[in-house]
C-alpha cells in the first residue's frame, strides 16, 4: 500500500505492474453519503488528468471524479454496476473504480501519500 | 422575491439547531437556515420513516395567522382553493398565485376558531407575508408566528406515539387538526406531512421544542429525519417542490394540481390569472407535470432535457434521484401534454447521453394517510 497516492479531490489511485488502479477515499465516500450508482468510464477510453473520468451518484447528488493522472482505460469494476453501495462499505478496496495504462508517470508527482492526505482531511474539518 | 434576492445573508437557526448538532447531524445552509441534511444517513432514514417514524425539524417554514372578519374572502383572492367553506379543524392545500397564474408559493390553510393558520414554504416566507400583508384589507391581521417552532413526525408508527405523550391525537383524520396541551405547552396538531405517509405536523412555542423533540425521540420508534430524506420520501409521494416542480412560470394546471382548486372556484375563476386557468382546464395545457421513471438505475437529475423519440425537446426534469422505498431511480418533469399519458417511452439527455424513461402514474410509493 505505499505506494498509493491521494489527490485534493479525493481519489486514489495505486500503480502495480504497470497498471493503475483508481478509486475515491473512505473520507469521499462518507462525505457523499448512500451511493446509488457509479458511472465508470469504458475499457478503451482515454481519460485526461484533471478532467472527469466517472461520475458516482449518491441519493441527494451527482459528483464529478476526476481522473488523477493521463492514460487508457483497461478495466472497469463491473461489481458497481450490481452493487454501487460497495463504494460506502469498501472505498479503497472491493470499491475501486477503474484500471488504466498511465501515459506519463510523472503525472503523479506532487500527489499525497497516505500520510500528507490524512493531514489534508484533518485540515478539511 | 424568494431568498435569492434577499441580500441579508445571516443565517438562521430554529429552536432544535444545538439538539441537531447533539444528534450528529449534517448541517447545511438552506433557504438561509443551518439545517440538517442528514443524520444516519438518507437511505436509513428513509426507509425508517416508510416503516417506523422519522422526526423532522421544520421549524424553518413561515407559520402565519390571518386574524379578522373576512379574511377567508380575502385569502381566496389570492389562492384559487374555497376557504369560506372549510370548517374549523380543517386544513387545505393551496397555492399562490401571481396575475399570470403562475404559482408564487405552495401552502397549507387551516381554519381555527379565530384566524386561519397558514404554513408557507422557509425560502418565499418573507416574500409571501409582503403579499398578504399588502393583500388583507384592513380589520385583518397577518401575523407571522416566529415564536413557534413546526415539528413534522411521520410514518406508520407516528400517530401512536404521539397518542402516547399526547392523548387524543390519534382521533384527527388526515388534514383535521386541533389544539392540544401538554407539559404546560399549548400544542397545535395537523394530521398531515409531506411524506406520503401518515403522521402529524405539531407547532410547538419555541421554548419548549427541544424538551418536546426529546420526548418524541425517546421512544425507541423515533429517528431524527433531515433533509435528505425529506426531498426523497416527497418526491416518491409524487409532491411537489417549490422553486423546483413548480414556480412562477407553472401555473396549477400544467402541475397537476387543479384537485387544489374546487368546483365553486374553477367556475367563477375568481382569482389571479383566472382566464388562463380556466383556459387550460377546458382546452388542456400545453405541458404537464407526470412522472417518469428512468429505465436504467442512473438517477437522473433537476435540469436535464426531456427528448422524444425523435430527439425533439420535449420538456424537462424538475425533480429527479433515487427513491429508497422504489429501489431505484424516480423522477418527476414537465413534458407536452400530448406525451403526459403513462407508459410513453422518452428519453433525457444527461452528461451526453440519451437515457431510456417512462412516463410514471404518481406516487412512486403509495400513500398512507388515515381518512
Amino acid at each position: 500500500m505505499s505506494d498509493r497516492k491521494y489527490t485534493k479531490d479525493h481519489e486514489w489511485i495505486e500503480v502495480s505492474g504497470g497498471e493503475a488502479t483508481i478509486g475515491i477515499s473512505d473520507y469521499a465516500q462518507d462525505q457523499l453519503g448512500d451511493v446509488v450508482y457509479v458511472d465508470l468510464p469504458d475499457v478503451g477510453q482515454q481519460v485526461e488528468k484533471g478532467a472527469e473520468a466517472a461520475v458516482i451518484e449518491s441519493v441527494k447528488a451527482a459528483s464529478e471524479v476526476y481522473a488523477p493522472a493521463s492514460g487508457e482505460v483497461t478495466a472497469r469494476n463491473d461489481a458497481l454496476d450490481d452493487n454501487p453501495a460497495l463504494v460506502n462499505e469498501s472505498a479503497e478496496s472491493d470499491g475501486w473504480f477503474y484500471r488504466m495504462k498511465l501515459s506519463n508517470m510523472s503525472d503523479l508527482d506532487g500527489l499525497m501519500d497516505a500520510e500528507a492526505y490524512a493531514a489534508f482531511v484533518e485540515a478539511l474539518d | 422575491m424568494s431568498a435569492d434576492s434577499d441580500t441579508d445573508q445571516t443565517i438562521l437557526k430554529t429552536p432544535l439547531n444545538d439538539l441537531h448538532r447533539a444528534l450528529g447531524g449534517r448541517m447545511v445552509p438552506f433557504a438561509r437556515y443551518d439545517m440538517p441534511v442528514q443524520f444516519d444517513g438518507i437511505m436509513a432514514e428513509h426507509t425508517h420513516t416508510r416503516t417506523a417514524a422519522g422526526l423532522f425539524d421544520v421549524s424553518h417554514m413561515g407559520q402565519v395567522r390571518l386574524v379578522g372578519e373576512g379574511a377567508d374572502v380575502a385569502l381566496e383572492r389570492l389562492i384559487p382553493s374555497n376557504v369560506r367553506e372549510l370548517k374549523p379543524g380543517k386544513q387545505r392545500y393551496s397555492l399562490f398565485l401571481n396575475d399570470d397564474g403562475g404559482i408564487l408559493d405552495d401552502l397549507m390553510i387551516t381554519r381555527r376558531e379565530d384566524d386561519l393558520l397558514l404554513v408557507v414554504n422557509a425560502a418565499c416566507k418573507d416574500a409571501d407575508i409582503a403579499h398578504l400583508t399588502a393583500s388583507m384589507p384592513t380589520g385583518v391581521a397577518v401575523v407571522p408566528m416566529p415564536e413557534r417552532a413546526l415539528l413534522a413526525l411521520q410514518g406508520p408508527d407516528a400517530v401512536a406515539v404521539l397518542d402516547a405523550l399526547v392523548p387524543g391525537v390519534a382521533e384527527l383524520t388526515f388534514m383535521t387538526s386541533g389544539s392540544f396541551d401538554w407539559d404546560v405547552a399549548d400544542l397545535w396538531i395537523s394530521r398531515s406531512g409531506y411524506t406520503g405517509e401518515d403522521g402529524c405536523e405539531i407547532s410547538v412555542p419555541e421554548g419548549r421544542a427541544v424538551a418536546l423533540a426529546e420526548a418524541l425521540l425517546a421512544d425507541a420508534r423515533v429517528k431524527p429525519i433531515g433533509l435528505g430524506a425529506r426531498d426523497s420520501l416527497r418526491l416518491e409521494a409524487g409532491l411537489c417542490l417549490y422553486g423546483h416542480d413548480i414556480d412562477t412560470t407553472t401555473s396549477p394546471v400544467e402541475a397537476n394540481l387543479q384537485w387544489a382548486m374546487q368546483k365553486r372556484r374553477r367556475e367563477a375563476g375568481d382569482f389571479p390569472g383566472g382566464a388562463r386557468i380556466l383556459r387550460e382546464l377546458a382546452e388542456g395545457p400545453s405541458r404537464r407535470r407526470v412522472g417518469l421513471k428512468p429505465e436504467g438505475r442512473a438517477p437522473i437529475r433537476e435540469g436535464a432535457a426531456i427528448l422524444d423519440a425523435d430527439g425533439a425537446n420535449v420538456g424537462a426534469i424538475t425533480s429527479g434521484g433515487f427513491g429508497p422505498s422504489v429501489g431505484g431511480p424516480v423522477a418527476m418533469g414537465y413534458v407536452e401534454t400530448r406525451l403526459a399519458e403513462p407508459g410513453t417511452a422518452l428519453f433525457a439527455e444527461q452528461r451526453g447521453k440519451s437515457l431510456p424513461l417512462q412516463v410514471a402514474t404518481l406516487p412512486f410509493s403509495p400513500h398512507n394517510y388515515k381518512r
